[in-house]
């Protein structure tokens, strides 16, 4: 018994014994972390699943009252009356209105600014609009809200007396200047890493700067474009706090961007606001409408990858 | 001929000038949200705005309990978000084998960064206050924005590691340090600058999150603080806080902006500047720091 560690403490002992000892430490060690940062990573796969599992399973319990079909098809959505009507056409309704005067806005300026960035600008200028676009895109969405609420709607009442208070038109957009800078900052990149050579092969053609710029640059940074496109929708379809506060919370069937209308963000926000009891129909309804919004932007995100592999030039 | 590269060029002009008045339509609507705030809620701005609890008075109503709280959920955020963002950056960079679990763990992350704020207020709902009972606290609302801004941090990361040329890990090696000392004493300093700049942005972001911390169920109206972390007695820090209800910054603007009385709206728009503020500061930092790091570092 007491020969065992004596044992031990001789290998331990020895120069050789004490390398290897300390070798082999190590290179448990060195696994050891390695296996950990591989934890750290596998996290935001861990996030996924717990999304995709989390809205499945509320939506299936959802989908067990309410049949696919009136879900779908229904035009009316009322889940907290007594007669509960669920369509989700009614909140996508407002959802799509408002990112469509959001893209309205947001695509062509910042398309714009990004040629213009990349293609026209001096290089002083591009270094002080970057980093002032990037702030312009730091700003909450909170205050971008009030900012449509109380500035640019009453702006717009003066134009168009009958505007009411709450409309999506103000909210689409103060969303679509809010989207500005993630569509010209991708755009810009994907155009300033067109090569140099095309640019002057254009130019020794005797095209100008606008010809170059929307016949040669554009078409060859197309896939990079068409992310930061994708990049915009998915901002604008997912945005919330903008339209809670300036585009009301009444769920309200149309496609015309001069009336109030919820989305399906706001209604997720509206029955948080409330005291919904943890099981309840009304509760799950807001799992059914994530479940909506995920795979819209799912199907977004996955229309930006087949654009990207399909107009994706090599040089 | 000369007429026609006449008329080119003024088409050069023209989009120079559109391009030029697109930029200023956002610096335009920019000044126009600050000076719009400003002179809303400038007035309320005082000391006692920031030392005072929300009231059902608008004129002593303060954010002394949303500051508060958006500095605690601020600090779950980064105690999660950094080791967890940084660890999985320094892998995937340093340690990924080239195979499908990589690329999954890639294209997932990606994917992330495009899922809607409010979704996962959702997850943190389910899982967070219900599934694991942490209920609407710091701890939730810390925990869903630290996932939140993972991405942010996890690109930041390895964006700064790559930028270190190969022969840096190439030394290290040739004087017999491990992976992991080569990573310790070696890239993760160098990066420390980039990496620090993406956490910012990330902070920033999160500070200004309202969908996700309203979708767990925030409070609107809380006049008391969290327990204070630090106690007279032993063991002199306590962890009670972390449960505590709680409600920030956003929130607090939002509970007054949704209220029709104009004196509200008024504590809002001062609400509104503070957020502003803070928001601005951390990405005006984060862009000093990426300037000064662009000068400084020549490999």
């Amino acid at each position: 018994m007491s020969a065992v560690p004596a044992q031990t403490t001789l290998i331990a002992a020895s120069p050789r014994g004490a390398r290897l000892a300390r070798r082999r430490a190590r290179v448990i060690r060195e696994r050891l972390i390695e296996v950990v940062l591989f934890l750290a990573a596998l996290v935001s796969v861990f996030t996924t699943v717990g999304i995709v599992y989390i809205l499945v399973k509320e939506s299936v319990a959802f989908f067990q009252h309410v049949p696919l079909v009136d879900f779908l098809t229904d035009t009316q959505w009322t889940p907290l009356f007594d007669d509960a009507h669920f369509g989700i056409m009614v909140l996508l309704s407002g959802t799509l209105t408002s990112s469509a005067v959001a893209l309205c806005i947001a695509i062509p300026l910042g398309t714009i600014i990004a040629i213009y960035l990349s293609e026209f600008a001096p290089f002083r200028l591009r270094e002080v609009a970057k980093p002032f676009l990037e702030l312009l895109g730091g700003v909450p969405t909170i205050v971008y809200g009030y900012f449509a609420l109380l500035f640019v709607t009453p702006l717009l009442q003066r134009i168009y007396p009958e505007l009411p208070g709450f409309n999506l038109l103000s909210a689409g957009i103060v969303m679509g200047i809010m989207i500005i800078p993630y569509v010209s900052s991708i755009s810009e990149d994907a155009m300033r890493a067109v090569p140099m050579s095309l640019r002057e092969g254009s130019y020794a053609l005797g095209a100008t700067r606008f010809q170059t710029a929307i016949k040669v640059v554009v078409p060859a940074a197309f896939s990079g474009i068409a992310s930061a496109y994708i990049l915009g929708i998915s901002r604008a379809v997912g945005e919330t706090m903008i339209l809670a506060i300036a585009a009301g919370m009444q769920p309200n069937l149309t496609f015309n961007p001069l009336e109030p209308a919820a989305t399906i963000t706001a209604y997720i926000v509206q029955v948080a606001l409330g005291d919904l009891p943890h099981g309840s129909i009304g509760y799950q309804t807001i799992f059914a409408a994530g479940l909506t919004l995920m795979l819209f932007t799912l199907a977004c995100n996955i229309a930006g990858h087949v654009l990207r592999k399909t107009f994706r030039e090599s040089y | 001929m000369k007429h026609l590269v006449k008329r080119r060029k003024r088409w050069d002009t023209i989009f120079a000038l559109a391009g030029l008045l697109a930029l200023m339509l956002g610096v335009l609507t920019f000044a126009a949200l600050f000076i719009d705030m400003a002179l809303d809620g400038g007035a309320r701005l005082s000391w006692d705005f920031f030392t005072s609890y929300p009231s059902r008075r608008a004129g002593q109503a303060g954010i002394l309990s949303a500051w508060v709280g958006s500095t605690l959920v601020m600090l779950t955020t980064a105690f999660f978000a950094v080791p967890l963002g940084v660890a999985a950056g320094v892998y995937l960079e340093e340690y990924a084998p080239k195979n499908w679990v990589t690329d999954i763990i890639e294209i997932n992350i990606t994917n992330l960064a495009g899922v809607p704020s409010i979704v996962y207020g959702l997850l943190a709902l389910g899982l967070f206050v219900y599934q694991f009972g942490f209920g609407q606290s710091i701890l939730s609302a810390g925990l869903t924005l630290a996932l939140l801004i993972l991405p942010v941090v996890i690109v930041a990361t390895r964006e700064a590691i790559r930028s270190i040329p190969q022969v840096i890990r190439e030394g290290s090696y040739a004087l017999g340090a491990t992976q992991w000392q080569t990573v310790r004493y070696h890239l993760l300093p160098y990066s420390s600058a980039g990496i620090l700049t993406g956490v910012i942005i990330g902070m920033a972001r999160a500070i200004g999150e309202t969908a996700p911390i309203i979708t767990i169920g925030a409070l609107t109206f809380i006049a008391f603080l969290p327990p204070s972390p630090v106690q007279a007695d032993p063991p002199f820090l306590s962890f009670e806080w972390l449960f505590s209800p709680f409600t920030v910054m956003p929130i607090q603007m939002f509970n007054w902006t949704s209220r029709p009385e104009a004196a509200f709206l008024t504590n809002a728009a001062a609400a509104g500047l503070v957020l502003v503020f803070m928001t601005l500061a951390m990405n005006g930092l984060a862009i000093w720091l990426r300037y000064r790091l662009r000068r400084t570092l020549k490999w």
